[in-house]
């Protein structure tokens, strides 16, 4: 679905990575971690096409990143649930409004109904839908941005530290959130420094761990 | 509508239709907003006057260059016994003219009818020295009045040949000129206006690349985007035409009537269908203000790519 393939990112500076090689593969489990700078949310960044890599290929369901016009972009997004790590809203819009807000851009909004509400109630918002997103916690704007990513089903979730500032308890009923959309086929990939999930995940599904250290990416990391 | 037209046309209603809950992703600019009604207003009502002045020195020129076509007046003031000789000798010179197209004798009933108004009905026009009138008319090329006049000096003593419309010339060159710099005015405040649009609509971009930003990682493209603001600056600016163009209107209606006589300034005024032509005004600022923001929108969001 995504792939990165020999793929080179650098902020103007030193190369932050060379020769970076990673696949989203349909249906798989993976997360990322490795050291604060290591540049884990850069490479997320790389797979949904918020920025381009200085040298190598990426691919977005089979079509070349480098040559994709913005409408390509966008429409690559919709089939992307992403979290940011810095939680971006629409600040002057209630907290259910910006969740329904993938929808809206892509015309599906009459399917907000319902799952809206059921989403919003699961990852525990229900009490919060009209406050506007600066009046949230930090794990409640963590919440309210997982839920957004996944409201409209898409093929392949991208969190990055979806679980930073939310207690185990929640931590873990966001974890089913994710598991249970990869039990649906979706493809997850998480960036995280959370051994403690990482394990938790591993006991319900095949997860892979990659880390990212020193500009290289390693498999299998041991626990 | 043509092939290559019709696509065009549909992406730009689209545009314009659109998802209105998109505008609802882009927060409110009320200062912004205000300045763009204001603006709209402000360029509305001086198009009004603009339009106004252009029609008035434009009926003023036709009215004043038909006049010229038409007349020049041969007058004969001749002793009772020679006025009939005078009369037919004069008649005869005027055929022989070249750019005169007809030459013709007002009667006696016509005389009366022009002195009525100063002596009354039942003037006795016969026991009075009355010089015999000549109604000329011109070929579009005109005549050459200084050698009809020397024509006239040595065949007609008693003849004077009148073409006082002629000083008019200048004015209505004048008159023309005038209309020009009317329409020149009304495309310099379509121009000002695009611009000034342009500017609030910059601004209202440039506060909300945030917004842009977080509208793209969920997917939205470059139209939805633009839509919000394309719709919301077109309906300001068709807001503020509409109310800028009825108080010009208002102003314009409010001003002194004169008859026609009057002149210039009392005819300031629209005619008839004339107070039709600044119902266009709203929807041309609309359709400007479209374009404006349509081409600054997408301009910011190819650069913020
Ligand atoms: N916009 C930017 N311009 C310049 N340098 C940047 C920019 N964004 C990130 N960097 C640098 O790139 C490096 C990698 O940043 P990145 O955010 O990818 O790290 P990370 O692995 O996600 O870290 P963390 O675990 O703390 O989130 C850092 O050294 C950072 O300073
Ligand atoms: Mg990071």
């Amino acid at each position: 679905m995504i792939e990165l393939s020999d793929v080179a990112y650098s902020y103007g500076g030193a190369q932050l990575f060379t020769n970076l090689t990673l696949a989203l593969t349909p249906g798989s489990f993976q997360f990322l971690t490795g050291p604060s700078g290591a540049g884990k949310t850069t490479l997320l960044k790389l797979c949904y096409g918020d920025l381009r890599a200085t040298a190598g290929r990426v691919s977005l369901f089979g079509q070349d990143a480098a040559t994709m016009s913005r409408d390509d972009v966008a429409m690559a997004r919709r089939r992307i649930g992403v979290v940011h790590q810095d939680c971006q809203f629409l600040d002057h819009l209630p907290v259910a409004e910006n969740i329904a807000l993938p929808l809206q851009v892509s015309q599906r909004a009459a399917e907000a109904d319902g799952n809206l509400d059921e989403l919003m109630a699961w990852v525990g918002l229900s009490g919060q839908a009209q406050q506007r997103p600066p009046e949230l916690s930090g794990g409640e704007r963590q919440r309210a941005a997982l839920a957004r990513a996944v409201i409209t089903s898409p093929d392949v979730i991208i969190a990055d530290e979806p679980t930073g500032n939310v207690d185990w308890e929640m931590s873990q009923r966001l974890l089913t959130l994710l598991v249970e959309l990869n039990r649906m086929g979706k493809t997850v990939l998480i960036a995280t420094h959370d051994m403690n999930l990482i394990r938790a995940a591993k006991s319900q599904v095949s997860a892979h761990v990659l880390r990212l250290k020193d500009g290289r990416l390693q498999a299998g990391v041991a626990l | 509508m043509n092939a290559r037209g019709t696509p065009g046309l549909r992406r730009a209603l689209a545009l314009l239709v659109g998802d209105p809950s998109a505008d609802r992703a882009v927060p409110p600019t009320g200062f912004t907003a205000r300045l763009t009604v204001f603006t709209a207003g402000a360029m509305a009502f001086l198009a009004v006057f603009a339009i106004a002045f252009s029609l008035a020195t434009g009926r003023l020129a036709d009215r004043w260059s038909s006049e010229l076509a038409r007349t020049a007046t041969l007058r004969i003031s001749a002793p009772a016994d020679q006025a009939d000789a005078q009369v037919g000798r004069a008649l005869t010179v005027l055929e022989q003219t070249p750019g005169v197209a007809t030459a013709r004798a007002l009667d006696d009933d016509e005389e009366r009818a022009l002195l009525e108004p100063w002596f009354g009905p039942d003037l006795p026009l016969d026991t009075l020295p009355i010089p015999q009138l000549i109604e000329i008319t011109e070929t579009a090329e005109g005549y050459d009045a200084t050698g009809l006049r020397a024509r006239l000096q040595a065949e007609v003593p008693g003849a004077v040949l009148d073409d006082h419309t002629r000083w008019r010339v200048p004015l209505v060159a004048a008159a023309e000129r005038l209309r020009t710099l009317g329409w020149v005015a009304l495309l310099l405040i379509g121009a000002a206006t695009a611009a000034m649009i342009t500017l609030a609509a910059q601004s209202a971009l440039s506060a909300n690349a945030q917004v842009i930003r977080v509208m793209r990682l969920v997917g939205a493209r470059d139209t939805y985007i633009a839509g919000a603001f394309v719709r919301r600056f077109t309906l300001r600016s068709g807001l503020g035409a509409a109310i800028g163009t009825a108080l010009g209107l208002v102003a314009v209606a409010a001003l002194p009537d004169g008859s026609d006589a009057s002149g210039f300034l009392t005819g300031l005024g629209f005619r008839g269908a004339g107070w039709l032509v600044p119902l266009l005004i709203p929807p041309l600022a609309a359709v400007t203000a479209f374009f404006a923001t349509r081409a600054a929108a997408l301009r910011t969001l190819r650069s913020q790519a």
